[in-house]
């Protein structure tokens, strides 16, 4: 385990760290958005149109954190006012994210990034931190992406665990009816939470379009979004456990040819943060354990006693 | 503003409110492709064409529609039960797998008795594939959707693991792919139409068969609307969930082993093409009545090849049939809600 | 108005359709008082609480808060009148701290201060000898301690009116007591206390005033120390109501269901049912009174297999049902059906017709693996005849029709299927006169017919004339077993609320 190999790790583990937290936050409000691909598509086309036409690198991340809220409200509005079964719903904007993508990046085909743009995203050595052996080049001489989700992952934890916002969605999630009760309105909790877990997720995206890949091509996200969604899971829905999750898994994404040797076929690998999301799932069901469960009222239609 | 919900809602009702929705999806989709500077109603008649203007663009479509209609059936009798099964991906690949593996290794035996057994094998290896996430849920009550959705790709990566490995085809000058079946393992053609079409229709019937006319069906309909009720009346719920589950996981197997056999004549992880997916909207648009699934699923498999064909007659590349696809479900899937319930200004009295 | 009258209720009215729950109600409640609402089910207490507590709007009459008229439009605006409402089932997220849920929804610091938050609840928790731990976790607590915490937060949200919902339903007779130290405390503290209630014990032991509700009207307000049990329970049942229900004399058979030492205990292990023991003969109505909630529904499911039970016999034709299957049991000949309070859930499927719907319980009979409606449909339309079923067609689902005849519908089936052993409960909930005398005809018949029946009820007055013997449940026992014609109703009352009266007219075998 060589340390070159740990950097490509937590790139590789980027994109799928940053379409985790937004998916994160969107189950916590209750809702489970099986729409994550298509909002990375959307992120990725929007951040990579942005900045290729302005060469500027904020608008490029405005962009796609546009375009991936954008579908998180599509999604948010079908499913918290419009009360629409969330798996269907999830299903058809991961459709929709993935032809928009298409259709719009035709143009884009094969093209990249101008020299000024990935300038921007060049890797950024943090002094004196990035000289510790093995995490300093992890995690201290990476790209502006990385850090962002380094830092949002952390955030987000200091959120969800530290302030009354993070109590109030956390009630939303477990019980709508219990916070409605106690004053918390529970719509502008689940559409903000939505809406801005979406633009995490085309945050995501964009990042593979503009930066890791980095040139433009179809299906760029290439099924991270499940694998998001899975993670979610295995993390027991802890934006601090999601740091190492994501790259466990971007690490099992990249391992396979450098395991040649020992002749384990990638595609196995690849089969593996399924399996393994599977079996916590069960795990957890077994131990009925209250602490690592999905928050109890995701997926269920909040209706207040209108009597 | 306030919603109640609806108690009585007449057919004619909801139709109007459907076509509604399509009709304004359509016009959504109209201002799009204005402003890409085509004529909307040009490019529709184009989709139509594309989808059913020759004698050989309907074949294709109907070979299109074969695996949507039968997967679509067999996660119809899931969502009867409410259970929730998106993994029909990965019983489709399932049941291909095991259908090519008798394709691959027996193919010396006589054409009927090789693909009858190819058939029971589809069957199997879907339902097998299914039965994991029903006893999950039957006895740890473990959500079904993650776990269904989650083998699916443990399915994908398992069949291209074949395809790159120990299955890989020693004539394929190096490509990544399955030695084609011998002619014996491929589906015989009835009208120009693999013989898929044939065992789609009697799915079709047996199944509404098995919903109306038989205790399994009744059992299977009762638990979907009010398990406490079938628990008074004395049925087993956690024996006809999983048999329930086991047929609709099979019938996605024998999708499997139709495409395998009849479109692909090998195996490989296209060989599911999305259908698993595709088919969780066709069984929901058409309020899982099996008689609604095969025109459903018709016009869908008519939007897939007519978007190959609009692409290239206009240059409009294959997405834009998905992101109309998906613009028309998300109109009607937002019609649910006024279907579901009525809006009433807030001052209204107040029933119990 | 006083500026102790912490609450007044003037004429309040509610009508829900044609039901009036409550009627020209009037009652108030001072600072620092302990104000019990008693009355049967289906008095009007919750109702006349609900609007209280914002979920409800009266259709006539004043609210006054605190002297001030109020309207509320939500339950939000009575919080924020000082009004906490506790109900009987927590409203509490289980993954969260006490702390958490205590707080959730207030305006405050941008960063919880969990120490500073967690030391002011634990000073106040200890002020009212609440035990409350304000960093441990809901799904970690007795129902005693998540009670605690649903008043903990009502006070930390500054209410001085406090609504108490059957608070002792859940708690063991020790947590009572301490809930009553701590409700006295309160009290003393200047809150007003609303507790709502059925036990009469505890209501001379912890009010100060006690209002009785009968038929959704106020029949009295009576100071606790100056009255008693048995004149409390004289206003709650009223006078003996003559409803013309004919008790044909039939003689009686053998004992067709033994019941013996049943004990049943629910997931989170409460006991529900505490060694019961009675019989139920051939040819006899064997009604059951009980507060709901009394473990009548336990033992309905019990009979019919579907309830776990710890221990006892069951013994039907001296063969022991438990352990059996569901399907087993009915195929024996016994017949349960429950209507529950949303008339709908477990007898029949709404959307289904009636065909369909008498088939639940027939279809397993039929030889083959298909299903023949057709015999079915005879079957149909002659219990339309019989008990004058209004229904659009017997291919209509049966949720179009209403609500009475939808119970028709249920009572209709289990009388098809020719039943040894029929258990029926709440057969007539929310039935008018004319419907609900269909039924006792029909019970009647099979009386005649030599079935033993197993009448679960709400109203006194329909027991003591329908049935032959009754047994009264409370808290999960038998609090007496008579015979209606010895028994009078204050009786039946006092056996409801707890007092072991009498056990007779019926252990003969």
């Amino acid at each position: 385990m060589n340390t070159s190999f740990l950097v490509a790790a937590v790139i590789a583990s980027t994109p799928l760290l940053l379409a985790t937290l937004g998916e994160l936050l969107t189950e916590k409000a209750g809702h489970l958005n099986l729409g994550v691909e298509g909002m990375m598509l959307l992120g990725a086309v929007a951040g990579f149109a942005a900045g290729y036409y302005t060469n500027d690198p904020l608008l490029a991340i405005i962009g796609a954190g546009a375009a991936g809220g954008l579908g998180g409200l599509i999604f948010g509005f079908l499913t918290i006012t419009l009360r629409a079964n969330h798996t269907v719903s999830g299903l058809t904007l991961t459709i929709f994210g993935t032809g928009v993508s298409s259709f719009a990046g035709t143009t884009f085909i094969g093209k990249k990034m101008s020299a000024e743009f990935i300038e921007f995203f060049n890797p950024v050595a943090i002094p004196v931190l990035s000289k510790i052996p093995v995490l300093g080049p992890m995690l201290f001489n990476q790209d502006f992406f990385v850090y962002l989700a380094l830092v949002l992952a952390v955030l987000l934890g200091i959120y969800l665990y530290r302030t009354r916002y993070g109590v109030n969605l956390i009630a939303v999630g477990e019980n709508p009816g219990a916070a409605d009760a106690s004053g918390i309105h529970v719509e502008l909790y689940k559409y903000i939470h939505v809406v801005f877990g979406g633009a995490l997720c085309g945050l995501g995206g964009a990042y593979l379009a503009t930066v890791d890949v980095p040139q433009w091509q179809e299906q760029i996200t290439a099924g991270r979004g499940w694998i998001a969604i899975a993670l979610v899971i295995f993390v027991s829905w802890n934006p601090y456990k999601a740091i190492l999750g994501a790259l466990l898994f971007g690490g099992l994404s990249i391992v396979g040819f450098r395991l040649q040797q020992l002749n384990v076929s990638q595609n196995l690998l690849d089969a593996l943060p399924y399996l393994v999301t599977i079996l916590v799932l069960v795990i957890s069901s077994f131990k009925q354990s209250k602490e690592n469960a999905p928050p109890k009222a995701l997926g269920s239609p909040y209706f207040r006693e209108e009597r | 503003m306030r919603m109640i919900q609806r108690t009585n809602i007449s057919k004619q009702k909801i139709i109007l409110i459907r076509l509604i929705s399509v009709l304004l999806s359509l016009m959504t989709a109209s201002l799009f492709l204005q402003f890409m500077g085509h004529h909307p109603l040009e490019v529709f008649a184009s989709l139509a064409i594309g989808a059913f203007g020759s004698a050989y663009r309907l074949r294709e479509t109907l070979t299109t529609s074969i695996p949507l209609v039968v997967t679509s059936i067999g996660i119809m009798i899931a969502f009867k039960m409410k259970f929730w099964n998106i993994g029909g991906e990965g019983q489709i690949l399932m049941g291909a797998f095991a259908a090519s593996y008798i394709a691959l290794n027996y193919s010396e035996l006589p054409k009927p008795l090789l693909l009858t057994l190819m058939f029971f094998a589809g069957f199997l290896g879907g339902g097998m594939w299914a039965l994991i996430p029903a006893l999950l849920k039957v006895h740890l009550g473990t959500n079904e959707t993650i776990i269904t959705l989650m083998l699916n790709y443990v399915a994908i990566k398992w069949v291209t693991y074949l395809q790159y490995g120990p299955w890989k085809d020693p004539n394929g000058m190096g490509f990544p792919q399955i030695a084609t079946f011998e002619p014996n393992a491929i589906l015989p053609k009835v009208f120009g139409v693999h013989i898929g079409w044939i065992i789609a229709i009697f799915i079709v019937l047996a199944i509404s068969f098995l919903l109306a006319k038989t205790k399994k069906g009744f059992e299977i309909s009762v638990i979907g609307e009010s398990i406490d009720t079938a628990r008074y009346a004395g049925m087993n719920v956690k024996h006809v969930i999983v048999a329930a589950i086991i047929l609709s996981g099979g019938i996605c197997g024998i999708v499997g082993m139709m495409e395998a056999s009849g479109v692909n004549r090998t195996l490989s992880s296209n060989v599911s093409s999305g259908y698993g997916f595709t088919a969780i909207i066709t069984t929901w648009l058409s309020g899982l009545k099996a008689s609604i699934i095969i025109p459903v699923s018709i016009l869908f498999a008519g939007l897939i090849k007519g978007g190959s064909f609009i692409q290239t007659a206009y240059g409009i590349p294959q997405s834009a049939s998905d992101v109309l696809q998906a613009l028309i479900l998300f109109f009607i899937i937002g019609s649910e809600f006024f279907v579901q319930y009525r809006l009433v200004p807030s001052t209204a009295k107040e029933e119990l | 108005m006083h500026k102790d009258i912490f609450v007044k209720m003037e004429n309040i009215s509610k009508n829900f359709g044609t039901v009036r729950a409550n009627d020209a109600v009037s009652f108030e409640v001072r600072k620092g008082e302990i104000h019990a609402l008693l009355g049967e089910n289906g008095a009007g207490k919750s109702t006349l609480m609900n609007m209280l507590s914002g979920i409800y709007k009266p259709d006539s009459g004043f609210i006054y808060i605190h002297g001030q008229k109020v309207t509320f439009q939500s339950p939000k605006e009575s919080i924020q009148m000082g009004i906490g409402m506790i109900h009987q089932h927590v409203k509490l997220v289980e993954v969260q701290t006490a702390r958490d849920n205590i707080i959730m929804g207030l305006k405050n610091s941008f960063f919880v201060k969990k120490k500073k938050i967690s030391e002011e609840l634990r000073a106040k928790a200890q002020h009212f000898g609440l035990a409350v731990d304000p960093d441990k976790k809901i799904y970690n607590m007795s129902i005693g301690e998540k009670q605690s915490v649903e008043i903990l937060k009502v006070l930390y949200r500054g209410a001085d009116i406090l609504i108490m919902d059957e608070p002792t339903a859940v708690l063991t007779p020790q947590e009572t007591k301490e809930l009553f130290v701590i409700m006295r405390k309160m009290a003393e503290d200047g809150c007003a206390i609303i507790i709502i209630t059925h036990k009469l014990n505890e209501v001379m032991e912890i009010s100060d005033r006690v209002t009785v509700l009968r038929h959704g009207s106020t029949v009295g307000t009576l100071e606790t120390k100056h009255t008693t049990p048995k004149e409390m329970t004289d206003l709650m049942v009223g006078a003996v109501t003559d409803l013309s229900i004919k008790r044909p004399k039939v003689h009686r058979g053998k004992a067709v269901l033994e019941i013996k030492d049943l004990v049943a205990e629910d997931t989170d292990h409460v006991p529900v049912l505490k060694n019961l023991s009675f019989n139920l003969f051939e040819g006899e109505i064997l009604g059951v009174a009980g507060v709901s909630g009394s473990g009548q529904k336990e033992l309905c499911e019990a009979i019919a297999g579907l309830y776990p039970v710890k221990n006892g016999e069951i013994l039907y034709e001296k063969e022991n049902l438990i352990g059996m299957s569901p399907r087993d049991i009915i195929r024996r000949g016994i017949s349960m059906s429950f209507i529950p309070e949303d008339r709908l859930g477990m007898g029949l499927v709404a959307s289904m017709d009636m065909v369909d719907n008498f088939l639940l319980k027939e279809y397993h009979n039929q030889k083959g693996p298909f299903i023949r409606r057709n015999t079915m449909v005879p079957h149909c339309e002659e219990m339309i005849r019989r008990l004058d079923i209004r229904t659009p067609g017997i291919h209509h689902p049966v949720k179009q029709l209403s609500g009475g005849n939808i119970q028709k519908v249920l009572i209709g089936r289990e009388i098809d299927t020719n039943p040894h052993v029929l258990i029926t409960a709440y057969a007539v909930r929310g039935l008018d006169i004319g419907a609900s005398h269909n039924i006792y005809d029909l019970i009647n018949e099979q009386k005649r017919k030599g079935v033993g029946i197993l009448f679960i009820g709400e109203d006194l007055d329909v027991l003591m004339e329908l049935c032959d013997r009754i047994m009264v449940l409370c808290e999960g026992e038998i609090t007496g077993i008579v015979n209606s014609e010895e028994v009078t109703k204050e009786e039946l009352g006092l056996m409801m609320a707890g007092e072991k009266i009498k056990i007779e007219g019926g252990e003969a075998s």
